[in-house]
């Protein structure tokens, strides 16, 4: 193997060393409880405040507006449980949310539908924006909460989360957004963007894995989903993690500062964006500019995913696809098929997520590599086949 | 899920890549809706032997190594033991396939049943075997 690229970012991200050293006190010697009241408890707690402090500083928030959790889907599951189960007793036992948002939200709503709320599931258009005029419709004076992805982690499309806050607020509904992929890759101010609650994950911004994060603005109340100890205000129980709270802080810290690096990176996607939707029979998943600046999602018609991404491992490139036989239940990605991309093409889909570690040369590399990985699997493909043929006529 | 080095190798180098023109039998299965199609193409002698054997696929790892196995599996093989071929001996052969991929080895023994009938069809032999619709089978 000569060379090894990276290019699943989306999935998850390797733990920065500054994170590594920022965490490695809390292991050593700071391995105190923050709720014990001696000593040990007491330099760990100064250690988790700091790093609440830290946090809320790069979002624009107050410390007592974050709250931390396991992860993103933790997260996830609080804001939209929370918020459902505390707008019922007012009445409000309707969500809306959309078809693309990650399972973690996905499932959360279908487990709610189970216990009796409403959920309306919202399209999207061909470029993977939701249809804000069906958004705005479903929103009623029984929605609870609205709960809409900052930015989807398929297929990199950014919502017009702004405008959405303004509809959910307008009928008295609390605005959730899911900012696991999104956050490190655009700015989010929390001062000028009036969500009630925002989730994020560590391990996507280059913290370790069970670590994630909960905004939920001052005034909001949310029903508890880890009743316990009195830890986070008494809303969520569980000694804190405090080395994974250092270090997300360290993590959010350098992600914010990166947000400068974020043309390079854009103009590293447009390149890999330009070079594979040129191969003929190809097509771009999601919005051309409206998308993270590290999301790249193309489609090669004839050929499966899983096979691309075997062969591209083989040369050292770590991607990921939509196919269906990536997963176990051998359906495609259900983002490809609401953007109303056909079931024979959605399993030629394959994602590469860029970060700011990746290069030119690996640009390069991918391009170089992949091109003719796509040529090699049409030349055995029945359905290149016929392609070939037809044009032949 | 983690593939046999077997299926890695056929995936990476799999046997028998390509088209037979005027073969005498081509089975096409599966469907591009479900993400596998495997077209096969026979050549067979006056003997009732397998002379030789092409395959194309549309699919993932598995669908591409269980073509390639098949393929080398019936090879100079009679018809009629190309007929006894099953899915299972094809994940045998293979060194096992992760439970999700079976599949893969079913629709590689129904291409190989798939262009034998085609064959007994252009000769005028009687298709006496049963031949499954991996359309019908597979469709979601």
């Amino acid at each position: 193997m000569s060379r090894f690229v990276y290019a699943d970012n989306a999935a998850t991200t390797p733990v920065s060393q500054a994170v590594i050293d920022a965490m490695a006190p809390c292991f050593a010697s700071a391995w105190g409880n923050p709720s014990s009241l001696h000593s040990k408890g007491r330099e760990a707690k100064k250690l988790m405040d700091d790093a609440r402090e830290r946090i809320a500083k790069v979002f624009g928030c107050e410390s007592g507006e974050i709250y931390f959790t396991s992860c993103g889907s933790e997260s996830d599951n609080w804001a939209i449980k929370g918020a459902a189960l505390r707008g019922k007793k007012k009445g409000r036992t309707h969500i809306v949310t959309t078809v693309i948002e990650h399972p973690a939200v996905l499932n959360t709503c279908r487990a709610l539908e189970r216990e009796g709320f409403e959920v309306s599931y919202i399209g999207v258009d061909a470029d993977g924006v939701v249809d804000l005029a069906a958004l705005e419709a479903a929103i009623t004076e029984k929605t609870a909460v609205v709960a809409v992805m900052y930015a989807n982690n398929e297929i990199g499309t950014i919502q017009p989360i702004e405008k959405i806050c303004e509809m959910a607020h307008a009928k008295g509904a609390l605005m959730f957004t899911d900012a696991v992929q999104a956050f490190g890759n655009v700015e989010i101010d929390l001062s000028k963007l009036p969500v009630d609650m925002l989730a994020m994950s560590g391990h996507k911004i280059h913290a370790p894995k069970g670590i994630g994060m909960l905004f939920v603005r001052k005034g909001t109340v949310l029903s508890n989903l880890i009743d316990g100890g009195g830890q986070e205000k008494r809303h969520r129980a569980g000694t804190e993690n405090l080395p994974y709270i250092v270090g997300l802080a360290k993590a959010v810290e350098i992600a914010h500062e990166g947000l400068k690096d974020m043309p390079r990176v854009t103009a590293m996607r447009d390149r890999l964006i330009e070079a594979l939707t040129a191969i003929p029979y190809s097509r771009l998943n999601g919005h051309r500019t409206k998308r993270l600046p590290g999301n790249v999602n193309v489609g090669f018609e004839c050929i499966e995913g899983e096979s691309m991404l075997l062969l591209l491992d083989m040369k050292g490139i770590c991607a990921s696809t939509g196919s269906a036989c990536s997963s176990a239940s051998l359906e495609p990605s259900h983002v490809l098929l609401a953007i109303g991309v056909p079931h024979e093409k959605a399993h030629g889909s394959i994602r590469l997520s860029i970060s700011r570690e990746t290069t030119d040369e690996d640009v390069d590399y991918i391009i170089e590599t992949l091109t003719p990985i796509v040529a090699r699997l049409r030349e055995m493909s029945p359905l290149w086949e016929e392609i070939v043929k037809n044009s032949n006529k | 899920m983690q593939y046999s080095d077997k299926v890695m190798d056929h995936f990476a180098n799999p046997r028998n890549v390509g088209e037979i023109e005027d073969a005498q039998g081509v089975g096409v299965v599966g469907n591009a809706k479900c993400g596998d199609i495997m077209k096969m193409y026979l050549q067979i002698d006056d003997n009732d032997v397998i002379s030789d054997c092409k395959f194309k696929t549309f699919g993932c790892g598995a669908a591409i190594a269980t073509s390639s196995m098949a393929t080398e599996l019936i090879k100079g093989r009679t018809v009629k033991e190309a007929l006894a071929l099953t899915n299972s001996a094809v994940v045998e052969a293979l060194d096992g396939l992760p439970p999700v991929k079976i599949h893969c080895s079913v629709l590689a023994e129904e291409a190989v049943k798939a262009a034998i009938a085609d064959y007994y069809k252009k000769i005028g032999r009687e298709v006496d075997f049963p031949l499954e619709s991996a359309d019908e089978r597979y469709e979601h």
